[in-house]
């Protein structure tokens, strides 16, 4: 079976800056599949690429086989792709369940249909306390539920999450872990950058890591964290080198 | 017990409808039949700015396509006035249109936006000052003919009913609006477009659609003014002192509510109308202009203390009193 989101080799230049080089990633239908990598290294700047908020400068991507790189962001969404940010962008004005009914409109055009499935949405992601509250008073934690919530609610087949647990505590990163799995076990595809290497590894079927927008690695999880070239563009040059080193030194001693 | 959203429109429109019963002070009549007219130009502007967070600045410009609309259908074309009311929101609607292709597919936001629409304003008042079609600067004269069938009417009670028959469609419509997808996806935009975009909202249609609406029911407010005073001239119908009675209303109201509007116009004209009488008694003659400066007090005011406007302030006052 062909892979649900393929992205065949993307190239995004803002001005002289080449932000994504030439990478290609696919997504298998109900997966969890990593996108990791060191700050700047163009994970956000992919993720816009492939939900159509800016333009490839090259390259195409594809989802469920059919060649996308030209559909605008809304009729994106329609296909079923659905995005969080990075930086949380709830309406401020409206109730949490307003904002989940924005998305759940896209499927249901009926209001009555529309609230109850926001109502359920709410529910699913821990926010069912707080529907009739408004947006600007939530939480860090629950804005990022909010913007899960929201992008649940437009039944997408592939969900792209933009460090929706950057910015908890440990306890509240627990918390989400499960909501993370409970989606993908609902048979919706998952898409995920993110810097807490924990979730990553335990959350990930598998990863891929870019770095200075180009992807240097890719495989599970265990075996992309042990790769050298990974642990550099974390560390810097040489690092992989040292650590063996010493690892080797240590045995000695 | 059954929701019943729209009770509150039918009370206040009753209520308001019984009040030219118990008065016949031409005067009053006056005012309440302008003051339907202002809520009707301002509810407009409300669909457009107040939901859709597309602040115009230039509302004249649909106000006075419908007016002149309505006035050079009858006069030139010799169109009843009942078949030129729909076909002059027509107009108003083609260039709502036009104005939302040009500046939303530009994506014009904000102060920008509010300028080209000021910049369109201008341009209408303009040319309808200096083409001869329109009249040019003597304006146009729709003739007297006081007949139903004509839309003029002998008891200005009937006006007044006219003109509120409208404000209560619109009423309904805003509320309907805000209960349907389009009104989710028109706050949607205005609270973040970006995001309303991941969600798969097509912006640029929802705009289109706003501002096309918006367009049409300003309009209308134009061919009530025509009709009530069967005069026209190029400041009258494209000036900016409707622009921003438009928007002034909403903001004083209520911006983004259904009776804003509404209650911003009765607000707004009321005062405005004690000032130029206290004004006309403390200077012994009239003062022209004096309720402008009200106005912008009152802008002022509402910025500063009041933001969600005279409803707001209610609402809030109610929590107040019975914390929940």
């Amino acid at each position: 079976m062909s892979a649900l989101l393929a992205v065949n080799a993307v190239t995004k230049r803002f001005g002289g800056l080449v932000a994504v080089d030439n990478a290609s990633i696919e997504v298998a239908q109900g997966s969890i599949t990593g996108l990791i990598g060191p700050n700047g290294a163009g994970k956000t700047t992919l993720f816009t690429v492939i939900a159509g908020f800016e333009p490839a400068t090259s390259g195409s991507v594809a989802f469920e086989g059919r060649d996308i790189t030209a559909l605008p962001t809304h009729q994106r969404a329609s296909a079923g792709i659905a995005r969080t940010f990075q930086i949380v962008q709830p309406f401020a004005g409206l109730s949490v369940r307003e904002n989940i009914a924005v998305g759940a409109f896209l499927r249901h055009p009926a209001r009555a249909n529309a609230l109850a499935k926001a109502d359920a949405i709410g529910h699913q992601v821990g926010l069912g306390a707080m529907l009739d509250q408004s947006a600007s008073q939530l939480t860090v934690a629950g804005r990022k539920r909010l913007e899960l919530a929201r992008a649940l609610a437009t039944e997408p087949k592939l969900l792209l999450l933009d460090e929706v647990l950057a910015g908890l505590n440990p306890s509240e990163i627990r918390d989400m872990m499960p909501v993370v799995q409970a989606i993908r076990a609902g048979g919706v595809a998952i898409l995920i950058v993110e810097h807490v290497m924990q979730a990553v590894m335990s959350l990930c079927d598998s990863v891929y890591v870019l770095a200075q927008g180009r992807i240097i690695a890719a495989g599970a999880p265990g075996e992309v964290a042990r790769d050298p070239r990974v642990i550099e563009a974390y560390l810097g040059h040489g690092a992989a080198a040292r650590m063996q080193a010493q690892a080797a030194g240590d045995a000695h001693a | 017990m059954k929701e019943q959203p729209y009770l509150p429109i039918l009370v206040v429109v009753a209520g308001l409808a019984l009040l030219p019963l118990g008065l016949s002070s031409n005067t009053v009549l006056n005012f309440l039949s302008f003051a339907m007219i202002i809520t009707l130009a301002a509810q407009g502007w409300n669909i457009l700015g107040g939901y859709g967070g597309q602040f115009s600045f230039g509302h004249a410009v649909f106000f006075g396509t419908g007016a002149y609309g309505m006035a050079l259908l009858q006069v030139r074309f010799g169109v009843n006035p009942w078949l030129a009311l729909p076909l002059a929101m027509g107009l108003g609607a083609v260039v709502g249109f036009a104005i939302g292709y040009l500046s939303f597919r530009a994506r014009l936001r904000g102060s920008y936006f509010a300028l080209v629409t000021l910049a369109f304003a201008e341009v209408f008042r303009i040319s309808a000052n200096a083409w001869g079609f329109t009249g040019g600067a003597a304006g146009v004269l729709v003739p007297l003919r006081l007949d139903p069938a004509n839309m003029q009417f002998a008891d200005k009670r009937i006006g007044f009913w006219l003109a509120l028959g409208f404000v209560a469609a619109v009423l309904a419509l805003t509320l309907a609006i805000t209960r349907s997808r389009f009104g989710a996806q028109l706050v949607a935009v205005r609270e973040n477009e970006e995001a309303a975009r991941a969600l798969g909202v097509d912006a640029l249609a929802v705009k289109l659609k706003a501002i096309t609406l918006s367009g049409a029911i300003t309009a209308a407010a134009g061919c009530l003014y025509t009709q009530k005073f069967l005069y026209l001239d190029a400041s009258l119908a494209y000036g900016p002192w409707i622009s921003v009675e438009a928007l002034l209303a909403p903001i004083i109201g209520g911006v983004g509510t259904v009776f804003g509007p509404l209650v911003g116009a009765i607000v707004l004209l009321g005062l405005g109308e004690v000032t130029k009488i206290v004004f006309a008694n403390l200077m012994g003659g009239s003062v022209p202009g004096v309720d402008l400066v009200v106005f912008g007090i009152l802008l002022i005011i509402c910025v500063a203390y009041a933001p969600r406007g005279v409803l707001g302030l209610v609402q809030g006052w109610f929590r107040r009193k019975a914390p929940a």
